[in-house]
């Protein structure tokens, strides 16, 4: 392979070359100004950020522009004001219950995904060569279209008066006319409903769970299953002790993938669930924009991220392998 | 254990794509529905919802707009993600390393609403320097979050490359910055306009980190689809669909014909240049 000592010699690659007399003066090698152009643009605009919402979150809140302070109700210049935000959190069964349901959908959401991924990525890598690419493609492709415009699609077929009810009513009418058989009284309410929430996570991410699940079963050793087989190892025996563990790296990547963005998830509960579907990232849009009520926006936003630390740890440390194992 | 597929599995494959592709086909073929009500079928038109939708300057004013906004902060991405997707594979060891290759990943699988609360804190904080919300902090947002994208694609691109044209660039005499932009750049060349185009998508699509991070007068696209979406079906919604779908499968497949063809003389390009280079030594 190409890329087998990439790093080690790319080590042995000066970096720069008028940069580096250019800014020899400032004491800045050409290297360090290359990684420090992201580097930076990175800490301001993504990292530094998220202190100012563990700030906020300990501000009271106020009448203001903007709304939070950290003055002292009696007085004084200076208070941090942790009981009443995340105070709040533990208080209000709103938003522990939230918290709570939008871990739990997207746990279940990761789980659909995998089982319905994992035969498709199996099947995918298993064909051949040319029917992969177009097969990828086809996954891929729905990726490049507009989320809110699949998002709203799917509006269009849970409708009480939507596609699916109307198919499932000819289908009634038909069995009733023939054999008698009355099997629902009508549409069917699945708009509005956590169900329909369940549809729109599941859809909108099943190709996150299958990309990487494909990467990684594309890359198996079949000589392994051949091996199994000719020792006398049933087809199915072999796929879950042998394809299945090898394929570990991709099944947790994928749910990865599927899981951290799912849990703060926005678009697909305020669209097709109801009322009570409620989930974390609904609450905290609504406290911030519609209650203005910041420190407690910015409280959800901190609780939302440790309940992702270790996800998010899971997923970065799989992204360095991957670069380790390529280089 | 062959390559041979079981029919469950085939089947199985079948059923996924049906569900992949449902909606989006059901949201074309409604786009031609001669009927206010976006799920009783009335007639085929082929042009009703279509006008409808060039005639609502709110629809496309906020399309020009997120245009616009896509294609600034999807260039200023590349630029960012490209030297980022480098630094990721060529410097293997520097102080901040792991905090940088967690910078560049976490914006990925970052729930926006997060991304987008913090980055407006942010922006309301400098308001001083950069001013107030509007254009500006929507294409400094849509950078951030494209720029990770783009930098994954740079990577697995960067990683793949034979170094062995850029020695040969630099024992001729080349220097480093040339044999990067002469060597380099045109050889991962369409690694960044997939880079690009993916940067572009996301930029159009986004809602939840515009939302936070944009001012009045700024309404972009999603914006505006969500809020009509909101209030329930519109056939113009369809239409609208119809022509991004169409524009992106065309698009894409475009994409992979051209890059077949490039990647192949790539190729032979790359084999020639190390004959000649072979020759001259």
């Amino acid at each position: 392979m190409a890329s087998t000592d990439t790093v080690s010699r790319a080590s042995r690659l000066p970096a720069s070359g008028w940069l580096e007399s250019l800014l020899a003066g400032l004491g800045l090698r050409g290297r360090t100004l290359v990684i420090a152009i992201p580097f930076f643009w990175l800490l301001l605009f993504f990292f530094i950020p998220f202190l100012i919402v563990l700030w906020v979150s300990t501000s009271f809140i106020v009448i203001a522009q903007p709304p939070y302070t950290h003055a002292c109700p009696d007085g004084g210049t200076f208070c941090l004001n942790i009981s009443e935000s995340y105070g709040r959190l533990f208080e209000d069964p709103l938003y522990y219950k939230a918290y709570l349901n939008s871990l739990l959908v997207a746990a279940v959401s990761t789980v659909i995904c995998l089982l319905i991924g994992y035969p498709m990525a199996y099947g995918m890598a298993r064909c051949s060569h040319s029917t992969r690419n177009i097969l990828l493609m086809l996954i891929i492709l729905p990726f490049w279209t507009s989320f809110l415009i699949r998002v709203y699609a799917w509006i269009g077929l849970l409708k009480n008066n939507g596609l699916i009810n109307s198919a499932l009513l000819a289908i009634d009418d038909w069995l009733t006319a023939t054999i008698g058989l009355d099997l629902i009284d009508g549409p069917i309410s699945m708009m509005n409903t956590n169900f329909a929430v369940y549809v729109g996570i599941v859809y909108s991410y099943l190709p996150f769970m299958i990309l990487p699940l494909y990467a990684n079963l594309e890359k198996m050793d079949i000589s392994l299953l051949e091996a199994a087989t000719d020792l006398g190892c049933k087809p199915l025996k072999a796929f879950f002790l042998i394809t299945v563990p090898l394929s570990f790296p991709g099944i947790v990547a994928g749910s990865m993938l599927v899981f951290i963005p799912a849990v703060g998830e926005y678009v697909i509960p305020e669209l097709l669930g109801g009322p009570s579907s409620l989930m974390i990232g609904r609450v905290l849009v609504n406290e911030f924009f519609s209650n203005r009520d910041w420190p407690t926006a910015c409280a959800v936003a901190v609780a939302i991220l440790l309940a992702l630390v270790v996800p998010l740890m899971i997923y970065q440390k799989f992204q360095d392998k991957e670069l380790e194992k390529e280089a | 254990m062959t390559n041979r597929l079981s029919w469950v599995v085939i089947v199985w494959m079948i059923a996924v794509f049906a569900f992949l592709y449902a909606p989006i086909v059901s949201v074309v073929v409604y786009s031609f529905n001669d009927s206010k009500l976006v799920t009783v079928w009335g007639g085929f038109t082929p042009d009703r919802w279509y006008i409808a939708l060039w005639n609502d300057r709110q629809i496309i004013d906020a399309a020009k707009l997120s245009l616009l906004i896509a294609a600034v902060s999807s260039t200023l991405a590349t630029i960012l993600g490209i030297i980022a997707g480098y630094v990721l594979v060529r410097f293997p060891k520097f102080l901040g390393r792991t905090a940088f290759s967690g910078m560049v990943n976490a914006p990925l699988v970052m729930p926006e609403v997060i991304t987008g609360l913090s980055m407006l804190l942010l922006f309301i904080m400098l308001q001083p320097i950069i001013g107030g919300r509007g254009l500006i902090t929507v294409v400094i947002a849509h950078v951030t979050f494209t720029l990770s994208y783009i930098a994954v694609v740079m990577r697995s691109r960067f990683l793949t490359l034979d170094l062995s044209l850029e020695e040969a660039a630099q024992d001729l005499g080349a220097k480093p910055l040339k044999v990067f932009f002469v060597i380099t750049l045109p050889i991962v060349l369409p690694a960044i306009v997939s880079g690009w185009l993916l940067g572009f998508t996301i930029s159009l699509d986004d809602l939840v980190i515009t939302a936070f991070t944009n001012g009045p007068g700024t309404t972009t696209l999603p914006q505006v689809v969500f809020s009509k979406v909101r209030l329930g079906l519109d056939p113009k919604i369809n239409a609208l669909a119809t022509i991004i779908i169409g524009i992106v499968s065309v698009g894409v497949m475009f994409a992979i014909i051209h890059m077949r063809s490039s990647e192949r003389r790539r190729q032979m390009d790359e084999q020639m240049a190390i004959r000649a280079i072979a020759a001259q030594t």
